[in-house]
């Protein structure tokens, strides 16, 4: 017999806490990215689990969109992190306090 | 495959040793990806969670998926993150000890802690997985989950999969219009921005480590090209 699913579930939620953990504790953008990546994992990792528990292919489907969204959030998110780094010549949140009006 | 949603089961030895091994993975790639004061050394930590949840994906007959997490993810993402931290000349030590905001670091602990039981909690009030089976098509096996997640992605998501191409042409768009240098820019007022961030980098590199007292100069500094290429940029208009 495999793995019961609830244990993927519980390695899943402890994953994401840390990626949580880390993007509310970092300064440099570019590792607050990289914590984001670690949830996003925490999420597929879910919805393979519930693919595997309920025998539907539809979980991984929707990892397979989940990648291209990830994919596609960093290529942006890096283009802004260039163009402030640019400008200001860091890349640490705190900043872009001038972004306040 | 109900008996997966029992908890009575009784795992194999290999099965278990793979998921510790693969589990350990994860969770030090991800302390590591935290603690790193280095951003390369975060971004190979992070290949290791990668890795780990790609063997996760496996031992979930999730082929596929794993395959694509390793090219996508470890292959294309960490290189684009590696790529950007040698562009911009971030890969040093930067200080982690300090907390700007009082009280962040205790209020973070405490919201992953909670966060953690509330969802732990919540999947063992809900048994973990409730719904229908084999709603939108069966899983297979190993030899056939591709050709199965093929035909599910082009049938029945076959209109989120064109949205998706959408995306992935915004973000390149996006991406090289956020990237380009204005053009505004490309005269004399150009070379003075790119001398200010110079003596910027140079101050930087002085005082070690990375460092809040080269900020205000840095930021003197920024203030002066966007001066200087206030008047380029409207004269012509």
């Amino acid at each position: 017999m495999s793995i019961p699913g609830d244990w993927y579930l519980i390695l899943a939620s402890a994953l994401f806490a840390l990626g949580a953990f880390g993007l509310l504790v970092r300064r440099n953008v570019l590792v607050m990215f990289m914590c984001i990546e670690l949830m996003l994992n925490a999420a597929n990792l879910t919805f393979v689990t519930f693919s595997r528990m309920l025998g539907d292919i539809g979980g991984q489907a929707l990892v397979f969109f989940v990648l291209v969204v990830a994919a596609a959030e960093v290529v942006v998110g890096l283009g802004i992190v260039v163009a402030i780094f640019r400008r200001r010549s860091s890349a640490t949140a705190d900043d872009l306090h001038i972004l306040k009006g | 495959m109900s008996g997966i949603l029992t908890a009575a089961v009784h795992p194999t030895i290999p099965d278990l040793i793979t998921f510790i091994v693969a589990g350990l993975m994860v969770l030090a790639g991800a302390v590591g990806v935290i603690l790193s004061r280095n951003p390369v050394h975060s971004a190979l930590s992070l290949v290791l969670t990668l890795f780990g949840i790609a063997v996760l994906f496996i031992a979930q007959q999730a082929e596929f998926l794993a395959a694509v997490q390793v090219i996508v993810y470890a292959g294309a993402i960490v290189v684009l993150f590696l790529f950007v931290i040698m562009f911009l000349g971030v890969d040093k030590r930067e200080n982690i000890e300090s907390d700007p905001l009082r009280g962040q670091r205790p209020l973070a602990v405490v919201l992953m802690v909670v966060v953690l039981a509330a969802v732990i909690a919540l999947g063992v009030n809900a048994h973990w997985a409730t719904g229908v089976h084999h709603l939108v098509g069966r899983t297979g096996t190993p030899a056939s989950n591709t050709a199965r997640l093929g035909r599910s992605v082009f049938t029945t998501y076959l209109f989120a999969f064109e949205a998706t191409a959408g995306l992935l042409v915004i973000a390149v768009v996006g991406a090289v219009v956020l990237a380009r240098r204005p053009p505004e820019s490309t005269g004399e007022a150009d070379l003075e921005e790119s001398e200010a961030l110079g003596t910027g980098s140079d101050a930087d590199g002085e005082l070690g480590d990375g460092s809040a007292a080269a900020l205000p100069e840095a930021a003197a500094a920024a203030d002066e090209s966007a001066e200087g290429m206030a008047p380029a940029g409207s004269e012509p208009a």
